[in-house]
């Protein structure tokens, strides 16, 4: 059988199997059609051999990235049918090398969540055991590739919102450093923190969706032009000889016994390997939570402004301007979308913002400088993902703060901008996933994913 | 529109007119800049917010005189920034909604602000003049009020004779013309005077100017100030301006008015008067400049421009670039009149012509049949006309009453239409009467 006629098979599959699990509510939107005269386009391209690299795989695309035609609502009831006039450039960039768009994956609201409870349209179910959480905010993405559905997915990170639902699903997750993909389309949480990036069953794919991806875009100014490599092709290295630092930090109190355990097997692994362990340092980490929830509340207050029912989404009912305001945000937000807000508006408030933002800004350079240090004596970093595994739905939504730790290990790597990817390393007594984080040093994606592919083999050797 | 995951470009272009802008004004050019969010919610303000400039704005801490030779004064300068346009409400008196139009929202802007320096209603016009000038200078607006590419906002506040401290400040807003923030300022300090004699306390807010009624409507009381939540603008990354670029920008500046009329004046050896008048616009300057250099006859030059060519301009409300004759044939018809080819009232005709006819000065002159007569025997004939229609007055210029040959020319130039060369006209006109001249 030909290449593209397996395509088109799997794609059949993947629509079956979707349908099959509807229930972990993980497509906010899956239009059948669309799909399939766009499946028929690609094989059409693979049959002529014009097909790009992503030809052959089908992509689930998280609801905050921007899709022409299609509804994107970020998870939220103030954006329920807004049908977007233009293509996000990380779209345009897909469809151009060949992928098959798959439906727009579940959210927290605005990607503002650890848990997918979040989401206005009801939480997804992890595919691992529906009774867990499947970790947020791109839990839809995250549980597509890990019910097998799709080939990968594109997700958002702006605190960990890939690497955590890719350690509680069992797959791998990538945030890359600032800037290596364009935020053009992407719905904005935290400006200076957000960034796309890919999803995958294997380290390889996520290679691949990276490449397909990555490299300027005139439109989006933070977007860097440093030349894309080959990742995909690139993937070959040697543990021998490899300095990762171990950060002690991360390695306290806080974290569950099984994942400690886990990861110390893999770091055992790694130094059976000739890879070199090194303790190292990050001492300002106990501040890295707080200075992410004022950085990123205050930025999301000022990106949320402009859901006023004005010119679309969500319109509340009020005879005058300031009534229909506060009726289509009061109605049209979340809980915890509002407590951001307020939060947000709050730390940047006259009279605030030097004991807040300010403070925030300052830490958050310490921060990254604890990184750079760090990397002085080691070529990446290792730690857990997260401190804990997936948990039960409602287990944390009462206590938000408790919700905010399940992102201590991630938050730091956004506030410093540098590239992070989780890949599982086994499962719990539960039988629930556990991840590791490796993080890089600036535009190292080539080296994190290196290591992360050595990661993938140990771990399944 | 403010559409979710659309991100702002820095458009370089208004970083360069900024630093322009700057220089021209005498400022500090900021060798790192960067862009802060304005948070705010109106319908004229799509995202929420307006990406300006807060704490590290473009230019700072520049003057421009104004003034001339009766007395200059500087007028300070705090600072120059970049900011995005919002949209423009639109309110119909007799609606119960209101429109917004959002195609300037986003639009890049220069932002200047001046020190209190300004002392009254007419120096607040001359300044608004002088800063149009220069800006139109540099190509960077056209300044039109009407049109919204330059508006001002004016704060004013009074206080008694002698007193040190500014008084409670107002602000006017939607004034249309320069004229406009002149009569408003007159108004809003009348109804600052007419309410302090009355014993009432000026209140700090912005107010509307009515150019229909000439009145002024309270718009929104400000208690303190509003609370903007300014932050970094973190989808801009800050920019530099380093000095190599700041002195190309210096190099390639155009000769600003002050300085080009002082040139004029030394090099052309101009009137100041006359210098002003030229230097008015750059076009206008550059126009003349080009005029005298072919003629090699600035003063001729000179009075073309402010004579026959700004007459037209102001007929037909037009810029020097819209103006239909280009230099090289102004020079043209210039020198047909010193060659002695037409007279001077000829080439006006010829000029008037010129505005719609493209065709060559001679064949225009040629169609007009306005070609000047030089021919002595020709100009004896009408000459010798004109003295035997007039018998009377030829006696008593005979008899010795000089200011009559004045009147002579003109009536040979009638009967010529205008063709006959004036100075072989006069030396017909006094031999055929057997004056000695």
């Amino acid at each position: 059988m030909e290449n593209y006629e397996q395509f088109l098979e799997k794609v059949e599959d993947a629509l079956t199997l979707a349908d099959k699990k509807k229930d972990l509510n993980i497509f906010l939107s899956l239009e059948e059609e669309k799909i399939r005269s766009s499946a028929k386009k690609i094989a059409d391209e693979m049959k002529t051999g014009n097909a790009g690299i992503l030809a052959g795989k089908t992509v689930a695309i998280k609801d905050a990235i921007i899709t022409k035609g299609t509804i994107t609502t970020s998870g939220s009831q103030i954006l329920k049918d807004f049908v977007p006039p233009y293509d996000a450039t990380v779209v345009e960039r897909l469809i151009s090398n060949g992928a098959l768009l798959f439906g727009k994956t579940n959210m927290d609201e605005f990607a503002m969540g650890s848990s997918n409870e979040n989401s206005s349209f009801g939480p997804v179910k992890n595919p691992v055991n529906p009774e867990y959480v499947p970790g947020g905010s791109s839990g839809g993405s995250a549980s597509a590739v890990a019910a097998g559905i799709v080939d990968m997915a594109l997700g958002s990170d702006t605190g960990g919102s890939i690497r955590l639902p890719a350690a509680f699903c069992g797959v791998v997750g990538m945030k890359p450093t600032y800037g290596r993909v364009s935020r053009y389309g992407l719905i904005a949480f935290a400006s200076s923190l957000d960034q796309i990036g890919p999803i995958a069953g294997n380290v390889s794919d996520a290679a691949l969706l990276l490449k397909a991806i990555a490299g300027h875009d005139e439109s989006d100014s933070t977007s860097s032009t440093a030349e894309v490599p080959d990742y995909p092709n690139l993937l070959e290295s040697d543990v021998k000889g490899l300095k990762i630092g171990l950060p002690k930090e991360y390695y306290g109190e806080g974290c569950d016994k099984e994942i400690l355990d886990r990861v110390n097997d893999l770091i055992e692994s790694l130094r059976s390997k000739g890879a070199e362990l090194i303790e190292v340092s990050l001492p300002h980490t106990e501040y890295s939570i707080a200075t992410y929830y004022i950085i990123a509340t205050a930025e999301a207050s000022s990106n949320l402004e402009r859901y006023d029912g004005m010119r679309y989404g969500f319109r509340g009912e009020g005879s005058e301007l300031s009534e229909v305001y506060s009726s289509s945000r009061s109605k049209g937000f979340g809980e915890e979308v509002k407590r951001r807000i307020m939060l947000g508006t709050y730390v940047l408030s006259a009279g605030y913002y030097d004991a807040y933002y300010k403070k925030a800004q300052q830490a958050r350079r310490l921060i990254r400088d604890d990184f750079l240090t760090a990397f002085k004596e080691v070529d990446l970093i290792l730690a857990p993902t997260s401190p804990t595994t997936a948990f039960k739905f409602g287990d944390k939504m009462d206590d938000p703060l408790a919700m905010y730790l399940v992102d201590v290990y991630t938050t730091s790597l956004n506030l410093a901008g540098l590239p992070g990817i989780s890949v599982p390393v086994g499962n719990s007594s539960e039988g629930l996933p556990i991840g590791v984080q490796l993080i890089g040093k600036p535009f190292e994606e080539t080296e994190l994913l290196q290591a992360a592919a050595r990661v993938e083999e140990l771990v399944s050797s | 529109m403010g559409m979710p995951g659309v991100l702002p470009v820095l458009n370089e272009q208004t970083v360069e007119y900024g630093v322009k802008a700057g220089i021209a004004m005498n400022c500090k050019i900021a060798s790192y800049s960067r862009f802060a969010r304005k948070n705010y919610f109106y319908p004229d303000s799509p995202k929420g917010y307006q990406i300006s400039q807060f704490e590290e704005p473009l230019c700072e801490n520049g003057y421009i005189t104004i003034g001339s030779d009766s007395g200059s004064k500087k007028i300070g300068i705090t600072r120059i920034h970049l900011e995005e346009d919002a949209g423009k409400s639109m309110h119909e008196p007799n609606r119960p909604e209101s429109k917004v139009d959002l195609n300037r929202a986003g639009v890049p802007l220069l932002e200047i602000v001046s020190e209190p320096d300004l002392r009254s209603p007419e120096e607040s016009y001359e300044y608004l003049v002088k800063l149009k000038q220069i800006l139109r200078y540099l190509d960077i607006s056209d300044c039109n009020m009407e049109e919204g590419s330059l508006r001002c906002d004016a704060n004013i506040s009074i206080r008694e004779l002698g007193e040190e401290k500014f008084g409670t400040k107002t602000e006017l807003k939607n004034m249309n013309s320069f004229r406009g923030v002149e009569k408003a300022l007159h108004a809003e300090i009348k109804r600052q005077k007419e309410t302090l004699e009355s014993g009432g306390k000026i209140v700090q807010a912005t107010n509307l100017w009515d150019e229909n009624s000439g009145e002024i409507r309270q718009m929104r009381a400000k208690e303190g100030s509003d609370d903007y939540r300014y932050f970094p603008e973190p989808d801009i990354v800050p920019f530099t301006v380093d000095e190599a670029y700041v002195k190309i920008i210096k190099e390639n500046l155009p000769e600003l008015p002050e300085k080009r009329n002082a040139r004029f004046v030394s090099e052309y050896e101009l009137k100041n008067e006359h210098a002003l008048v030229l230097t008015a616009s750059r076009g206008v300057a550059e126009y003349f400049e080009e005029l005298a250099t072919l003629t090699g006859d600035p003063k001729n030059s000179a009075n073309w421009v402010m004579g026959n060519i700004n007459r037209v301009l102001n007929e037909k409300e037009k810029p020097i670039g819209e103006f239909a004759i280009p230099p090289v044939r102004l020079a043209e018809l210039i020198k047909s009149v010193s060659d002695g080819g037409i007279s001077i009232s000829a080439a006006k005709s010829v000029f008037d012509e010129m505005l719609t006819d493209e065709s060559s000065v001679e064949s225009i002159i040629e169609k007009l049949g306005l070609k000047q007569v030089s021919d002595s025997s020709e100009i004896d004939k009408i000459v010798q006309g004109v003295i035997d229609s007039n018998p009377e007055e030829a006696e008593r210029y005979k008899s010795g009453e000089g200011k009559l040959k004045g009147w002579f020319v003109g009536q040979i130039m009638k009967a010529s239409h205008g063709k006959a060369n004036p100075q072989i006209a006069n030396e017909s006109l006094d031999r055929l009467l057997n004056i000695d001249s």
